[in-house]
């Protein structure tokens, strides 16, 4: 990463040259803005390892691929960047599959690079050689085989081009090792990919404009759904103003948490199987749904059939293959949410000039909220119990909101999401979509390699955290200072909690045991800390903050803890399972 | 129902699968589908018939064009279209029993495209069930058949153009995107509720 190399691969940008594969590669990556790339080396991509040295592109040591891919997707997620990840063919190669998926699944673009082995072997089952292009094409937005160093350049900056344009997503370069050591005209700029093409569905007319601002208009008790959308797009600003100017309330999906600030008055909260009761009930009792780049998914709609029957829907969506896909939309406008807000904004008046008036339905939602509103547990006493929910309300008071929390999947994923109010986009990085657990760890790595800057918390259950745990030796190997909350409570809890409420308690497979965290942390030379109360939680979120290098905090939590409310799958809306009575922890919560 | 859709596709390895793979994951299966080279350079052209709820038409047209090599999709839908088939049907017969398949071939207007003194070839285009009727006859008679090849639907809108062929025929791209309006128009308004 020095000048030189910066200065050697700019000459390579401006002046067609002569270069192998392997330096074509890097040089693209370059061009395309690439500075720092996941990766794990082998045979098949040796040749672009042993270039890379010559170009300004750190690259960081992963102990799993399916780490490099987390990584890439944590890096895009956090700087809205295209991630990059790098693996050899065979093993390496299926090793991120399940990393490519969680982006496919959350549309997140990254670009995968991969070794094959020599164009004259392929196909005939040669050592490590796996049809990776056919393993990843459901999981991919679009993936390339290249067999020819002077394919390399074009077809690389198609893959950026892919990945980031219209729903981004993640595209796989697969790179014959002979296409790596063979040479070629590296012509940065003849490479540049046709004009981009928007899909041809997408439509946003002037009768599609008129009908939802009439809707919004005429609609008694209208919600704003937002979703993932909100921040992909840039259209926070957007959703804003046209909640503020019609008095709609705005509930998130869990990809929308930071989407609209937590603290505005009129944030809902999370909606869907484990959003507050208000949420759900006021999505079943609205007139109109505006749906901000939202894809209507089981987790958020419960049983389709009984979902928010009296409502009409606007769909704000660039994808149209998910208009009408789950909920038919009366009114679809399809393209850049931020873009069609734009155009709708102007349409819709305030409250003074003919605009809506929203103060009848906040307050009903307000009543609503009634005794279930306990938003500030802060003066919860020390009953000698550690809930997770403290913990993250802790967490999200101590660091004042600001930090970007990594959540791996699980309870603990849903109590983050309940009690740490994120009033920003991109400070909630989640796999919302493929739920896939052993994610927060590495992609914490990606997010902290693009905001260096930033306070960086990884929060995962006992379970998913010993799912990619090796990747702790990257940490110290890359002396990042990422700070970890293990959610402990002994248990697979979310599937424990299932087993609760579905299965009558036969807790198959759910016990888990563990290593002490503190100690395997100790082992990577992070330091540590246990804590079993309460009153502990704050002195140690403070050592972990004010530690030089990445800590390790293992809660140890309630064990038969559940997250509520719950709507079980295939459930409307408002058949939630709400926290017993006997169960002290909202009992006992009270405001300040 | 059924769904005819008509796709202009880039001629690459692996854009078949792609297609294929699609319908695949919707759980959908292809009824016929025939694949060939275009009036333009380097594009197929494909017709693919499956059977969905009347409903999916949209998503899956959707869902074909974000295949990033998948240029044009037109949903047929109920639009007046030209839908033909090609069979090539060997029968077992004999000089003797030859002269009655002579008659049905002369009735069906299909061909004779060759002939051996155990075997002849019949070669059929026409719509599904002229095909199906003549199977049918050939199977009723003692003429026994031997091998079918069924070259599955292709399919051409009557009167307007695809965007694309506009294009490909010189016109200009103001024109092209006023046909593929019009199109989708009609699409639209033919469109069940
Ligand atoms: C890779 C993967 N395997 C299995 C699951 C199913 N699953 C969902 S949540 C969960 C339990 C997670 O346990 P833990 O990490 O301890 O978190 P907790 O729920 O206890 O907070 C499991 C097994 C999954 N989401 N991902
Ligand atoms: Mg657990």
């Amino acid at each position: 990463m020095t000048t030189d190399t910066t200065q050697a691969a700019n000459a390579h940008l401006n002046t067609p040259t002569r270069l192998t594969g392997s330096e074509i590669l890097w040089a693209t990556l370059v061009g395309e803005g690439v500075d720092t790339v996941f990766g794990y080396p082998g045979g098949a991509i040796l040749p672009a390892y042993d270039a890379l040295r010559k170009f300004p592109i750190k690259h960081i040591l992963v102990r799993h691929e399916q780490g490099a891919a987390h990584m890439a997707d944590g890096y895009a997620r956090a700087s809205g960047k295209v991630g990059v990840a790098v693996a050899t063919s065979g093993p390496g190669a299926t090793n991120l599959v399940t990393g490519i998926a969680t982006a496919m699944l959350d549309s997140i673009p990254i670009v995968c690079i991969t070794g094959n082995v020599s164009s004259k072997v392929l196909g005939t089952d040669a050592f490590q050689e796996i049809d990776i292009t056919g393993i990843t094409l459901p999981v991919t937005k679009h993936n390339f085989l290249v067999s020819r160093a002077e394919d390399l350049a074009a077809t690389l900056r198609h893959a950026f081009q892919i990945a980031r344009s219209g729903r981004p997503g993640p595209v796989l370069v697969d790179i014959t090792k002979d296409a790596q050591q063979a040479s070629a005209i590296f012509d940065f700029e003849a490479a540049k990919p046709r004009a981009y093409r928007p899909h041809p569905m997408l439509r946003v007319d002037e009768s599609g404009l008129a009908a939802a601002a009439e809707l919004i208009r005429s609609s008694k008790r209208p919600i704003i759904l937002a979703g993932h959308g909100v921040s992909e797009s840039g259209a926070m600003e957007q959703v804003r103003t046209l909640a503020e100017r019609a008095q709609i309330p705005v509930a998130l999906t869990l990809l929308g948490l930071g989407g609209f600030p937590a603290s505005h008055p009129l944030n809902l909260g999370m909606m869907g199987m484990h959003g507050e009761a208000w949420v759900n009930h006021a999505i079943q009792e609205a007139d109109l749904l505006i749906a901000c780049g939202m894809r209507f998914d089981d987790r958020v709609t419960g049983k389709l059939a009984s979902y928010a029957p009296n409502a009409k829907k606007i769909h704000i969506e660039i994808d149209p293959a998910e208009i009408n896909k789950n909920v038919k939309a009366e009114v679809a406008l399809v393209g850049d949410l931020r873009a069609v807000l734009e155009e709708l904004l102007p349409r819709i008046g305030t409250r003074g000039q003919g605009g809506r008036d929203g103060s009848a339905w906040l307050k009903t939602i307000e009543a609503s909220k009634g005794a279930v509103a306990v938003h500030d547990i802060k003066n919860l006493p020390d009953s000698g119990h550690l809930y997770a929910a403290h913990v993250m309300h802790d967490l999200w008071r101590i660091t004042g909101g600001s930090a970007v929390v990594v959540t791996d999947v699980g309870q603990h994923q849903m109590w983050e999401a309940q009690y740490f109010h994120h009033e920003h986009p991109r400070t909630l990085i989640t796999s919302g979509g493929l739920g896939t657990m052993g994610y927060a760890l590495p992609a914490a790595i990606g997010v902290k390699m693009a905001c260096p800057e930033k306070e960086v918390w990884v929060i995962a259950g006992d379970g998913g955290f010993q799912m990619t745990a090796a990747e702790l030796s990257t940490i110290v190997q890359e002396k990042l200072k990422i700070n970890i909350a293990v959610i402990n409570n002994g248990y697979l809890g979310m599937v424990r909690q299932w087993q609760e409420f579905f299965y009558e308690r036969n807790y198959e497979a759910t016990p888990l045991v563990s290593p002490d965290f503190v100690k395997l942390a100790e082992a990577h030379g992070i330091p540590g800390r246990a804590v079993r109360t309460r009153s502990e939680v704050l002195g140690a979120v403070e050592a972990a903050r004010s530690s030089q290098s990445a800590f390790l905090l293992n809660f140890l939590v309630e064990k038969e803890d559940s997250v509520y409310p719950m709507i079980p799958a295939g459930s409307a809306l408002h058949e939630m399972i709400r926290r017993p009575d006997r169960d002290p922890l909202e009992e006992r919560a009270e405001d300040n | 129902m059924l769904h005819t859709f008509v796709a202009y596709v880039e001629d690459l390895p692996g854009v078949l699968t792609r297609v294929a793979s699609l319908f695949r994951r919707l759980n959908i299966n292809i009824n016929s589908l025939t694949v060939g080279r275009s009036e333009r350079p380097g594009l197929s052209r494909l017709t693919l018939v499956c059977e969905s709820s009347a409903e999916a038409g949209d998503r899956i047209r959707a869902s074909l064009f974000k295949l990033e090599n998948v240029v044009d999709v037109d949903d047929i839908a109920q639009a007046p279209s030209v839908t033909r088939e090609l069979a090539l049907i060997k029968v077992a017969a004999t000089p003797q029993s030859r002269s009655r398949i002579f008659d049905l071939v002369e009735v069906f207007r299909a061909r004779i495209v060759d002939l051996t003194s155990e075997s002849l070839m019949i070669e059929m285009t026409g719509v599904e069930s002229k095909i199906e009727g003549l199977i049918e006859v050939l199977r009723e008679d003692e003429g026994r058949i031997l091998e079918i090849c069924r070259s599955g639907k292709m399919t051409m809108r009557r009167g307007h153009h695809l965007s694309s062929v506009l294009r490909a025929m010189g016109a200009g791209e103001e024109e092209a995107n006023a046909a593929a309006a019009v199109r989708e128009e009609e699409r639209m308004a033919a469109e069940p509720e």
